[in-house]
């Protein structure tokens, strides 16, 4: 009966929570795309203009990648959109949206065109970008994102990044792939990065000789701190809770592996929640209101996917398994909304990426070429960036689990242990380290 | 100065030859200068002749000792390459394969010899499961290692036990092959590895 109740309290929390989410067309019990029907993606247009084509460019990349809509593209001049739009083509053209682009001084004019009502629905104003401050381009995304919450009633996707490991080092991404930039030191060997909930900081592992301990980095000054008691032992697989005080994380060490949980701000408290015995327990991700963990255990023998509170207690199975039958299960990450979990299980002795429902607990299988693995969830609840071989090396790619849509962000060396932030906002984008 | 010097030299001659020309006139005696030279010169050849037989005798010392040491050298060197010994492990699994078990007895044995040994075992995994599930593997496994070489009454605290996961792998290829030589624990001598004794 702990269910619905649990639901219930996530929702509370995320209607109160941040970053400008429109809480009053999705109703957050239910999964993020409710108002959304597979099939029936309205037909958007980017409306031609004089100039501004990069942002132009920028805005139909980003609206394209959000999977919501179906990308109009105009074959021919349509008409200035100076003036009076004739709103009567574009609906012939079967577009229920247009957005336009103009320059007003050192501003940008961004305006969503209702084609059907024939009128302007929404506009907002950006600074005029310059090109290659990748700071602008955040700009832009976030006008992107903007546009796709005008229309959806939830926002876009692009104003966010990924962080990875490559090589020895933690690097991070733009969600459409750019501004590559290393954020860890050269000099060190970086595992498991997971962002804070603020976007600004960090956490990471400093691996050493079989040893490592969890930093957290404030990326936009490169200002790092040690997790106490994280010195000893092997210390990685860390996540921030929604707060962004607790850590729940992993630690190795003679006699097993476990899940302790430490207060990073005050930089105390310490607390082991797993006791395994004969058993290793790993890999937490916290729920979206902090008051659960889901982990992996191999309590049972193989490696599934279990969920407790965030106290220790009321441990139990989260994903259903058939002993012997079903494959090993790994890595679970946690939905923004706390509706899903996504996690990769073996099949057939490769991994793939599962989905389950954290209500019902049932559970579907996402791909099935390749070797995917180590799934991470975007803001939106819906996207999922994971690691996969299916082009041969190992790269960064990113589906959409309502179309199955997929793309790849490519990176020159093989990318492992991805982390999707949370929207970021202008005061987290605004400096580089 | 030539003549008598000729002649002390031919006396000195005789003289060694023995005393069959006992009759001969005694020889003058030599002027001090000259008898001495020649002394000298015999000690002189005499004390080469001494150090280069001490030298000789040194360096068959030495060679024998050196032997010696070389073979104490590769004896321990020997022993050395028995603690670091690789074990593997079957897929998933941290138990101790009955192959691998003679190969732990050998350490444990070694260890019970030399008190003062401390070493580290590593546990690798190969690269299936997840990057963080592997690194418990390895320290499971690794783990188990210790836990044997316990049970056959080595302190625990001489031997420290680490995991690295499938972060280093001896054969970085996607095969069976690559996978079961990369399922491993290494062994690494910490302290007391100059010393080493060979268990009786």
């Amino acid at each position: 009966m702990k269910g619905p109740l649990l639901t219930a309290v996530i929702g509370l929390a995320l209607v109160s929570g941040v970053e400008g989410q429109d809480t009053t067309s999705v109703d957050r019990g239910v999964r993020v795309g409710i108002t959304y029907s597979p099939g029936v993606r309205p037909r958007i247009v980017m409306l031609p203009g004089p100039g501004l084509d990069s942002v132009r460019a920028v805005l139909h990349r980003d609206l394209d990648h959000s999977d919501r809509f179906e990308m109009l593209l105009l074959t021919g001049e349509a008409g200035p959109t100076n003036g009076e739009l004739n709103y009567a083509l574009y609906r012939a053209l079967g577009a229920a949206f247009g957005v336009d682009v103009s320059a007003a001084g050192e501003a940008v004019n961004v305006r969503l065109h209702d084609l059907v009502g024939g009128r302007i629905r929404n506009q907002l104003t950006l600074p005029l970008p310059s090109l290659d401050d990748p700071d602008a381009r955040m700009a832009i995304h976030r006008a992107a994102d903007e546009v796709v919450r005008w229309v959806t009633g939830t926002p876009g996707i692009a104003a966010s990044r990924l962080l990875f490991v490559s090589g020895r080092r933690v690097y991070r991404v733009d969600a459409d792939g750019a501004d590559l930039t290393p954020v860890t030191p050269e000099d060190e060997t970086a595992l498991s990065p997971a962002w804070a909930p603020d976007g600004q900081r960090m956490v990471y592992t400093r691996f050493g000789e079989g040893t490592g301990e969890l930093i957290v980095q404030t990326l936009t000054t490169g200002a790092r701190l040690t997790v106490p008691t994280t010195g000893s032992g092997l210390n990685y697989a860390a996540s921030f809770a929604a707060d962004g005080r607790s850590l729940a994380f992993t630690r190795t060490a003679e006699g097993g592996t476990e899940i302790y949980s430490a207060n990073v701000a005050e930089l105390c408290c310490v607390r082991r929640l797993t006791v395994g015995r004969f058993a290793d327990n790993l890999s937490p991700t916290y729920s979206p209101d902090g008051r659960r963990l889901a982990f992996v255990s191999t309590r049972a023998g193989p490696a599934q996917i279990y969920v407790m509170s965030a106290d220790g207690t009321d441990q139990e199975l989260f994903a259903p398994f058939d002993y012997g039958v079903t494959g090993s299960s790994y890595a679970p990450d946690w939905s923004p909304d706390g509706a899903l979990i996504t996690f990769h299980r073996d099949v057939a002795g490769s991994p793939q990426i599962f989905v389950m429902e954290a209500g019902t607990r049932r559970v579907r299988q996402l791909t099935s070429a390749g070797r995917n693995e180590d799934p991470t969830w975007a803001p939106d609840g819906r996207h999922i960036a994971f690691i996969s071989d299916r082009t041969g090396r190992r790269q960064l790619w990113l589906v959409d689990t309502e179309s199955g849509r997929i793309r790849q962000i490519h990176t020159p060396g093989i990318a492992r242990l991805p982390a999707w932030s949370r929207r970021l906002s202008a005061a987290v984008t605004g400096a580089n380290p | 100065m030539r003549i008598p010097l000729m002649m002390i030299t031919a006396a000195l001659v005789v003289a060694a030859c023995g005393g069959q020309q006992a009759e001969q006139p005694a020889p003058q005696p030599a002027p001090p200068p000259v008898d001495s030279t020649a002394i000298k010169e015999r000690m002189r050849q005499d004390s080469i002749a001494a150090a280069e037989r001490a030298r000789a005798e040194a360096e068959a010392r030495a060679r024998a000792e050196a032997e010696a040491r070389a073979a104490a050298e590769r004896a321990r060197a020997a022993l050395r390459a028995e603690l670091a010994l690789m074990i593997n492990f079957e897929f998933d699994k941290s138990a101790v394969m009955p192959g691998d078990m003679a190969n732990l007895d050998r350490k444990a044995a070694i260890l019970n010899a030399n008190a003062g040994l401390r070493i580290r075992v590593a546990g690798h995994a190969d690269e299936r499961g997840s990057d963080e599930y592997n690194f418990a593997l390895g320290n499971r496994r690794a783990e188990a290692a210790k836990r044997y070489l316990a049970n056959k009454g080595i302190d625990g605290s001489r031997i420290e036990v680490v995991s690295f996961g499938e972060e280093r792998p001896v054969d970085p290829a996607s095969t069976e092959a690559a996978w079961a030589k990369n399922r491993r624990a290494e062994f690494e001598i910490l302290a007391g590895g100059d010393a080493l004794v060979a268990p009786r």
